[in-house]
């Protein structure tokens, strides 16, 4: 770990206007995921700004019939919230899937949202990554790649995103409110928020340096029976090597979010189109693009069985 | 004290004491955090400098520059330690590499330097400050490459090759055949407590305060690193977080804390960074085996046939994992071959049940194949294929072998008779239920071992002695042993393990631990037990020591009469006088399984299991339980998760932290049950006792493997049985 100042910001305003005076800053929330990259100097800011005492850890109603979740609030907290159990019950699904008890006291929704890949070479600063320094190369296409994309992924990079919470949000449509260091706002469809990696892996957003996420909101409550899969080696405290959120309406229709498979939820409007055809047609069309390895192309035959087996558990 | 008779009736076999389930004496210190752990010695060395280690970038190659400017002048450095400053550095009897590298490079993160700051945290910046270039080499890093260059590889006890009768003929012959190829893959330890020292120097002498599970071999190994006498170095361990045999040695962080303590001038400890743990030290390494089996129709065997290939570092040893066929079960012609390939991966070495662990995956799943062949339910099929004798030697007996009970019980508490015989049969809801089975076998090898027993004034029993307690209870047992030898209450004992100043012991290590170092501490009771009657003017032959006195004839005095005018002391080591080689003496036990494997995604979820043992005297059926079920888990994570991952390009294990390494976790064990027989061996010691530590993971991932088997009907031989290999074979879910 390199030496960092730090400071405690009282405000969005002041968080934002101490990321513009200091360029080589970075927030930090829960540090559940930016400490220990730290640790292994994987990432290396010379100035925290906490955003802790922001204030954004209330989840409100919004005038449209939706949830306003402050970036702040805790995964144990969204996911214990008695309306997003009632009606986004595949946000608190997938929030009690990732993680343990403990770091979900810690970890907060934009925190979770801008985790980053668990590619164990990019962890390793002896090995190539063009992520974590660009251009150096990539050291998991043709190594152990067994926990990667196989799909959206490029020559780059195959890592995935690791977030289950962000398979939720994909499937509810949420949107991503952030302050930029002049102290605009602007509203980010969560579809827009995570980029493919194309030749610039290292960029992993649309977030401008400084940009502060201070809020996720969700849409007004789209019923229908929620799920979220997990499908892991082991029965907790692991990450997904695939995972399905899904949202059945009574009619068939639906939509559905893999989470394991991409570098960021991976959604198509044309998937969702072929949801009352079933899973082979979702799967068939969300992984027309799939290019796995020989180590997870076990993924696609896999992807599409745990949605099968979620629809018919929502069929009853 | 020589063993070379069978034991007869002795004090141990009243059992007040032994034998009952009493609560681990170290319990209290260490759910209450007075344990202190070799990181935590502040009382020892408080103004402790951090080192911090620097594990190498490649696996093979040399340092062809290495630069320190910028991490000398960080702030709060006091010393770097490197091959080049360090001196000249023997290499440890136990040890196939070297623990501090340079220039030549053996493994991926071998240690190349240790930076000793003020702080941990001024430690670590600075090593991310050293600069390494390196002058990698061409090396060896895939076994299934490699083995067709390996050799035979064996030891005078333990050849290579075994031959009895004509195994190709008889193989040839069979009316029924099995002939599979399995694979284990590279295991780490993945203990709790990394490796950690704290090391002060005093003049030329050098304490170590360590996690160790061998005091004197590691004694010996510090000094012949160092190049000093044995006699300068004072080494303690009382306290081991988790070891499983990747503490049976010195590793890089004791030399380490001792060259950081000498070149920074005063004490320094040192805890490996976990995500060094996996390529520093040592791991269990992978084997590929092939067993043959033919049997006639009945299901009786003629032919056994176990090949084994593993790789080491040049200089290493092979994992023996064809050692349990020589002796589990009977069948005329029999041939077994271990061959050792060269690898330039991390250093392979024990982890617990070397041989047996690996060698019962693949074995007990070829039992369960062969039983399926015959037609014959697979407890059936091994219990007509026991036998009473070592079937190389038939001459030679087992002392006792309880196999068949420990399979007929456990058939019969497990509701075995339920199994469906034809896989993919029961399903509950979404899953798939299998039922599966396995034999355990384990040697009960024995260590001679020595022990200082001490009784004060205060009629306070003290014993002496280096054995370790990694967590196992052998500070309970011990004490446990001493109360029944003098006939005082558990309280009345103190123990003190693992220090170099004490009488050597067996220490932990290959399930010999707790018999050999309780028959050790029952010798050194036997001549203490002499002092007393002695001093107190008794009848030795006929005294009896119980309530805290001793009684002779018509004669009752209290035992701390004897220490009236000045402690009595006593030391003893039993030695084991060839008992052991006269009669096979292992432990055994079966395991039952109940998998749910999900129908849709081949997730394997373990429902319940279930252990018999049958293992000799079990000195704390608590502390004994608790070794069992915590080796069935470690079983569970073979059968199901664990496995290093080579990069057979860059040769290391990628998945180095306990993020990517993955173990089970309690959602993975929901039900444990362990039964022990009642059973003493009169062969193996005057404790009658054997062990458990390793008994318990030998044949466990097997029982899980066949118990998919029977879920599915798919069978994988390449272990970890995840759910991508399942899926290849599973039909889509209705
Ligand atoms: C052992 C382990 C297991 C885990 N298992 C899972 C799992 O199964 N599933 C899963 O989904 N996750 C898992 N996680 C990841 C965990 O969910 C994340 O670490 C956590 O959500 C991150 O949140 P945080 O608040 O601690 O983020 P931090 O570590 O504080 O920050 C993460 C990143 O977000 C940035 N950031 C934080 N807040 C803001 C903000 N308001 N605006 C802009 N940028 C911000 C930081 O600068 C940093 O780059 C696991 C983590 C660990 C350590
Ligand atoms: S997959 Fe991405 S994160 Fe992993 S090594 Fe390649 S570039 Fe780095």
């Amino acid at each position: 770990m390199k030496p960092f100042t730090y400071e405690r910001a009282a405000s969005p305003a002041e968080a934002a206007e101490a990321a513009a005076r200091r360029p080589d800053s970075k927030f930090i929330a829960g540090g559940t995921n930016l400490l220990d990259l730290m640790k292994l100097q994987i990432e290396a800011p010379a100035h925290l700004i906490d955003v802790n005492a922001l204030a954004l850890d209330r989840i409100e109603a919004t005038s449209d019939g939706g949830l306003r979740v402050g970036a702040l609030v805790r995964n144990t907290d969204l996911a214990a919230d008695q309306r997003v159990r009632r009606d986004y019950a595949v946000l608190s699904r997938a929030l009690l899937a990732g993680a343990s008890g403990q770091l979900r006291n810690r970890a907060t929704t934009a925190g979770n949202l801008l985790q980053r890949t668990r590619c164990p070479y990019f962890s390793d600063t002896n090995m190539a990554c063009n992520k974590r320094r660009p251009g150096s190369g990539c050291s998991a296409i043709d190594g152990i790649n067994r926990q990667h994309a196989v799909v959206g992924a490029s020559a780059a990079c195959i890592a995935t995103h690791p977030s289950d919470m962000a398979v939720a949000m994909r499937v509810l449509d949420a949107s991503v409110q952030t302050v930029n260091p002049k102290g605009v706002t602007r509203t980010i469809p969560i579809a827009e928020l995570h980029r493919l990696p194309g030749d610039t892996p290292n960029v992993e957003t649309v977030l401008e340096a400084g940009e502060l996420i201070t809020a996720v909101t969700l849409p007004k409550p789209t019923g229908g029976s929620q799920h979220y899969r997990k499908v892991r080696d082991r029965a907790s405290y692991a990450f997904a090597l695939v995972s399905v959120a899904a949202i059945v309406q009574p009619d068939g229709s639906g939509r559905v979010a893999l989470g394991g498979v991409a570098p960021k939820p991976w959604r198509l409007d044309a998937a969702d189109a072929e949801m009352p055809k079933g899973a082979k047609a979702v799967a068939g069309t969300l992984f027309a693009e799939a290019r796995p390895t020989e180590h997870n192309a076990f993924k696609l035959p896999l992807a599409e069985r745990a949605l099968a087996s979620v629809l018919a558990e929502a069929r009853g | 004290m020589k063993f070379d008779t069978p034991a007869t009736t002795n004090p141990i076999d009243r059992l007040q004491v032994v034998g009952q389930p009493v609560d681990r004496i170290d319990g209290r210190y260490k759910t209450t955090g007075t344990a202190h752990y070799a990181y935590e010695r502040q009382d020892a060395a408080p103004d402790a400098a951090y080192g911090h280690v620097v594990g190498a970038a490649i696996a093979k190659g040399r340092i062809a520059a290495m630069d320190l400017t910028a991490a000398k002048a960080a702030p709060g450095v006091l010393a770097i330690v490197t091959a080049e400053t360090a001196g000249k550095l023997g290499k440890g009897e136990y040890n196939t590499a070297t623990l501090l590298g340079g220039p030549e490079i053996e493994h991926y993160h071998q240690a190349v330097a240790l930076v000793v700051a003020e702080s941990f945290e001024q430690a670590r910046d600075a090593a991310a400050l050293v600069k390494i270039e390196y002058a990698p080499a061409k090396g060896a890093y895939d076994l299934a490459v490699a083995r067709d260059l390996a050799k035979p590889s064996g030891k005078d006890d333990e050849p290579a090759d075994s031959r009895v009768g004509d195994f190709d003929g008889a193989f040839a012959a069979a009316a029924v055949q099995l002939d599979a190829i399995y694979t284990t893959p590279d295991q780490a330890h993945a203990m709790m407590e990394p490796h950690a020292t704290t090391a002060a120097w005093k003049g030329d002498a050098l304490s170590l305060w360590t996690s160790n599970q061998m005091v004197a071999w590691s004694v010996g190994d510090v000094a012949k690193t160092l190049g000093m006498p044995k006699d300068k170095v004072h080494l303690m361990s009382p306290y081991v977080g988790g070891g499983f045999g990747g503490k049976l040695w010195v590793r890089a962080d004791a030399v380490l804390a001792a060259l950081g303590a000498r070149a920074a001038r005063r004490p320094v400890k040192v805890a490996l960074q976990r995500p060094l743990m996996f390529n520093n030290t040592t791991h269990r390494p992978a084997t590929i085996q092939r067993i043959r089996l033919g049997a006639t129709k009945d299901g009786r065997l003629t032919a056994i046939g176990h090949d084994s290939w593993s790789g080491d570092l040049p200089g290493g040893k092979p994992e023996t994992a064809i050692m349990q066929t020589r002796l589990l079960y009977a069948g005329a012609n029999r041939l077994t071959r271990q061959r050792l390939a060269e690898l330039d991966l991390p250093e392979g070495n024990s982890m617990r049940a070397p041989g047996e662990a690996p060698g019962m995956m693949a074995l007990e799943v070829a039992m369960d194949e062969m039983a399926g062949k015959l037609g014959l339910d697979p407890v059936e099929f091994r219990l007509r294929n026991d036998t009473q004798v070592d079937p190389e030697h038939p001459g030679r007996k087992f002392s006792q072998r309880q196999l068949t009970e420990c399979l007929r019980m456990g058939a019969e508490r497990f509701g075995w008779a339920r199994r469906k015989a034809r896989p993919g049969e029961v399903r509950d809801g979404r899953w798939l239920i299998g039922l599966g089975m396995a034999a355990a076998y384990r040697g009960a090898p024995v260590v001679k071992s020595a022990a200082r027993v001490r009784l004060d004034a205060k009629g306070i029993v003290t014993v002496e002695t280096d054995m370790t307690d990694i967590g196992t209870g052998s500070y309970t047992i011990i004490a446990q042993t001493a109360a029944e030898m003098m006939g005082v209450p558990l309280h009345r004992v103190m123990v003190r393990l693992a220090d170099s100043k004490f009488p050597v012991s067996a220490g932990s290590g290959g399930q010999f631990g707790a018999n050999s170092a309780t028959a050790g501490v029952y010798a050194a009771c036997v001549k203490l037990r002499d002092a007393v009657t002695g001093k107190l003017g008794l009848n030795a032959a006929a005294a009896e020591f119980a309530d805290g006195k001793v009684r002779s004839g018509d004669r009752s005095i209290a035992l701390v009469e004897a220490a009236r005018d000045g402690e009595l002391a006593a030391e003893d080591t039993i030695e084991f006088g060839g008992l052991d080689k006269k009669y096979q003496i292992s432990t055994f036990g079966g395991y039952f399984v109940e998998v749910g494997v999900d129908a849709a995604t081949a997730e394997v979820r373990i429902r319940r299991m279930l252990a018999v043992c049958a293992a000799g005297r079990i000195l704390n059926p608590k502390s004994a339980r608790s070794q069992v079920i915590g080796a069935m888990t470690m079983g569970a994570g073979a059968a199901l998760m664990e496995e290093l991952a080579v990069d057979t390009r860059h040769g290391f294990f990628v998945n180095h932290d306990l993020a990517a390494y993955e173990v089970p976790v309690h959602a993975d064990i929901p039900h444990q049950e362990v039964i022990f027989l009642d059973e003493t061996d009169p062969l193996s010691s005057p404790m009658k006792a054997k062990g458990v530590g390793e008994l318990g993971i030998c044949g466990v991932a097997a029982a899980i493997a066949n118990a998919i088997h029977n879920a599915t009907g798919v069978r994988v031989r390449d272990y970890p049985i995840t759910l991508d290999k399942l899926l290849k074979e599973m039909p889509a879910p209705a």
